[in-house]
């Protein structure tokens, strides 16, 4: 067999692999990327949809944050304007975590209708930037 | 000044398009004052850019204020080390940044170039302006950075606190630096495509850039891997993000690159797969200014959603389309004049180097878009993180550290069986070892026991060439040891330096495998109280909160909490974190609070603490403890890296003695291998 049939030979067997990795990665590692109203409707027509690990990006409802520094639990409310959830998570939260910013939460929707939070990033609109002056 | 800012742009604007309609004209007809109007275009150009630059940085260092970039940017209490960086922090800035960066490495290439490679350089000034005009097209008619806001604010808002860091000053420059210097191995590239000239002419030309702009990525990438450690308070340096996704892949497109010309070099294979690589690392670099500037992805690190990434994404196609349009056209002239002739052969070894680059970049790439692509196929948003991208990118970087190894040292065309012998009994000797002994010693994870022997079975092989090659100068010509080394390196310094760079790449993979040892935990302590948090090699550090502290300091309020820090009951000091509230000049707060984050840093780990905040304003503080093993070695891995790098592109000498001396040598060479 000539060297540039095996090197094809070769390559097509890495590229294969990769390829499989990265199908498998997506299936298992992927998660839905969804509005709080998107997660709504979903949770309407598959009442197993609670307890999939999504990702929820909203914004935090003003006046809504309390801290429990005991447990070090936050709770808040998540919405888009249509919909909110109370969100619920337990941790450090960034410092650009307050009223009214973007956040992106991952977790699940529990049956109980509280989302329960693994990790949580606060968005800063435009991060490098300051914010708008607030009249 | 402004105006004059404002007008020395618009005069850009319009000599760039003149030097590229003249620079084509000069290309198709040959003519020599055409192409020496388009040359001196670039000069022009230049020149008018830096006044722009001028005037901008003028206007940031003396608080104008009436200038809405200004405004956004600076405030009259930052400090003058940061106004200077506030010159690219924002959108607009970065662009005049980018305009003025791409415009003198045009010059220097021009200069560089001025009495050689006639026929290419017409079309290397047509892509070098057309790409320059672009930038300049887009500030002045979508994000002028001399804009006015038709009012003067008593002071700017001033410039984020996350960005006043020294890494901060130096990271986003060098990564800049780096995309942007990829454009003339570009301009070069298509211009070999444009006329015709496809010979090893343009290789030669763009040798030591193509070094460069590596290099730079390299060191952007590095720095800003650390300014994300030491400023983002997570923990880590690399969290898959798309902007850092952004700059890596235009890194591993040139990475590729820089291997497979060896090949073409020598061999006279694989000229179309250069071409594309230089096409596609200047694609990648654009596409990574499309992906800050667009909002498309969501990113930490993202410019303000605008228009301007549309620009972007208007050029990248238009760049894309008419470069491949190109190497279509040519594709028959690019013929192979060699094959593959054994799967044992350094060619194959560069080979399999190359289709692995190329398909991290495309995991990468995917991984990146995977969200846009997957709401335009399937109506929904699916993202996927940092665990997609470790699934695909351990094994396959663990395989590029393998033939890391076995790429310099097996022979080409064909290697003998006593050559595979001599060169790697040793290297897989110390794998072998290093593997055994870590499963003996029940390290808990099986990709770090396969980086580590890797690692070492790299370093082994670097070593022994070393050696070698130091051996062979001592008995050949008696040179001491020292002088020995020195003069080897010196005179093949492309290699040596190649072997430099792969040890700071393995050192980059023992702190990267060191994440596998991460370990953390969140405590809320009182005055007084302690914490306790084991190593992964079995030390324990005690910390004991020493209470919390409020200060003001320059341009910010600062809580300061404080650890007294023991390690295996020896006291090795205080560390201390903070969280600072930035004020402007009339005293009330900007920005988010940001963290100061405390590090104690040796070879083997680093300590890394945060102070989380105080519980209702007592001095009960909440802290997260962090052990980051081996992170010590990424950055002396990045550095070890630019020094390889520096030693690969370092001129040679070229006094005339040494040139006839090489000229001898070569035309010898030409003659026993009868080429």
């Amino acid at each position: 067999m000539k060297a540039g049939t095996k090197f094809i030979i070769g390559g097509a067997l890495v590229l294969a692999t990769v390829g499989y990795l990265m199908a498998t990665g997506i299936k298992e590692t992927g998660v839905y990327y969804l509005t709080p109203s998107e997660l709504a409707t979903r949770v309407q027509n598959d009442r197993s949809f609670y307890n999939v690990g999504v990702k929820m990006g909203a914004r935090v409802v003003k006046g809504s944050i309390s801290r429990d520094v005991a447990t070090q639990t936050i709770t808040f409310r998540a919405t888009d304007g249509q919909n909110s959830w109370p969100v619920t998570y337990r941790g450090l939260a960034p410092d650009t975590f307050t009223d009214e910013v973007d956040v992106v939460v991952e977790g699940r929707l529990q049956p109980d209708g509280v989302f329960h939070a693994t990790t949580l990033l606060a968005k800063c609109g435009s991060r490098y930037e300051a914010a708008p002056a607030r009249t | 000044m402004t105006d004059l800012g404002n007008i020395a742009l618009w005069i850009a604007l319009l000599i760039g398009v003149y030097g590229s309609v003249v620079g084509f004209l000069a290309g198709r007809s040959g003519r020599a004052e055409l192409a020496l109007s388009a040359e001196r275009s670039v000069y022009v150009v230049w020149g008018l850019l830096a006044i722009a630059s001028a005037a901008l940085m003028r206007a940031l260092l003396a608080h104008d204020f009436t200038i809405e970039y200004v405004a956004a940017y600076t405030s009259r209490n930052l400090p003058v080390f940061y106004t200077w960086s506030a010159f690219y922090a924002g959108q607009k800035g970065s662009l005049l940044f980018w305009a003025i960066v791409l415009a003198s490495f045009s010059a220097i290439a021009m200069l560089v170039n001025r009495g050689k490679n006639r026929e290419l350089m017409p079309y290397v000034a047509v892509v070098l302006l057309v790409t320059i005009t672009f930038f300049i097209a887009v500030m002045v008619f979508a994000s002028n950075p001399f804009e006015r806001l038709g009012f003067t604010p008593p002071d700017g808002r001033g410039l984020n606190p996350q960005l006043q860091n020294p890494g901060m000053v130096i990271h986003p420059p060098m990564l800049y630096l780096g995309y942007i210097s990829i454009a003339v191995p570009f301009a070069f590239a298509i211009a070999a495509l444009a006329s015709g000239k496809l010979d090893t002419a343009w290789l030669a030309a763009i040798r030591r850039w193509t070094i460069m702009s590596w290099l730079f990525l390299s060191v952007g990438i590095v720095l800003g891997m650390w300014w994300a450690y030491v400023e983002l308070g997570w923990g880590g340096y690399w969290a898959w993000d798309p902007v850092e996704n952004a700059s890596l892949m235009p890194w591993l497109a040139m990475t590729a690159f820089l291997h497979s010309v060896m090949i073409q070099e020598k061999r006279g294979m694989l000229k179309k797969w250069n071409i594309g690589l230089i096409i596609g690392a200047f694609l990648l670099s654009i596409f990574g200014t499309f992906l800050t500037r667009s909002g498309v992805i969501s990113s930490v690190h993202s410019f303000a959603q605008s228009n301007v990434g549309w620009f972007f994404l208007i050029f990248l196609v238009l760049a894309g389309l008419s470069a491949f349009t190109l190497l279509s056209y040519r594709w028959p002239q690019l013929a192979a004049e060699s094959t593959l002739e054994s799967m044992v052969s350094r060619e194959a070894a560069f080979l399999f180097n190359n289709l692995i680059f190329v398909v991290i970049t495309f995991s990468v790439f995917w991984g990146t878009v995977f969200p846009v692509l997957s709401e335009w196929v399937r109506g929904t948003k699916v993202t996927v993180g940092p665990p997609f991208f470790n699934l695909v990118n351990i094994p396959l970087g663990l395989l590029l550290l393998l033939l890391t190894g076995i790429g310099p040292l097996v022979a080409w065309r064909k290697a003998s069986t006593a050559n595979l012998r001599r060169q790697f009994i040793w290297p897989v000797a110390g794998m072998v070892l290093t593997g055994a002994a870590l499963a003996l010693l029940r390290m808990s994870d099986a990709w770090a026991i396969v980086a580590y022997a890797l690692a070492v079975f790299v370093t082994v092989t670097v070593a022994q060439e070393f050696v070698r090659g130091t051996a062979a100068r001592h008995r050949q010509y008696h040179e001491a040891w020292p002088l020995a080394v020195v003069r080897l390196v010196g005179r093949n310094r492309r290699r040596y330096g190649g072997y430099v760079v792969h040890l700071g790449m393995v050192m980059l993979f023992v702190g990267f495998a060191g994440l596998a040892f991460k370990k953390e935990m969140e405590v809320t302590l009182k005055p007084g109280q302690t914490a306790e948090i084991r190593s992964p090699y079995g030390h324990v550090y005690r910390v004991t909160h020493q209470g919390v502290s409020q200060y003001e300091q320059l341009n910010r309020f600062v809580t300061a909490a404080s650890l007294d820090v023991y390690r295996d009951g020896k006291y090795v000091g205080v560390m201390k974190s903070e969280k600072r509230q930035h004020m402007d000049s009339m005293g009330q707060p900007t920005f988010e609070p940001s963290t100061v984050v405390a590090i104690r840093s040796d070879v083997r780990e680093d300590l890394y603490v945060v102070f989380a905040g105080s519980v209702q304003g007592t001095e009960e503080a909440v802290y997260r403890l962090t052990i980051n093993p081996l992170v010590w070695w990424v950055w002396y891995g990045g550095l070890v890296l630019a020094i390889g790098g520096l030693i690969s592109m370092w001129p040679t000498g070229r006094g005339p003695k040494i040139v006839a001396r090489r000229r001898a040598l070569e035309a010898g060479y030409v003659a026993r291998v009868g080429a």
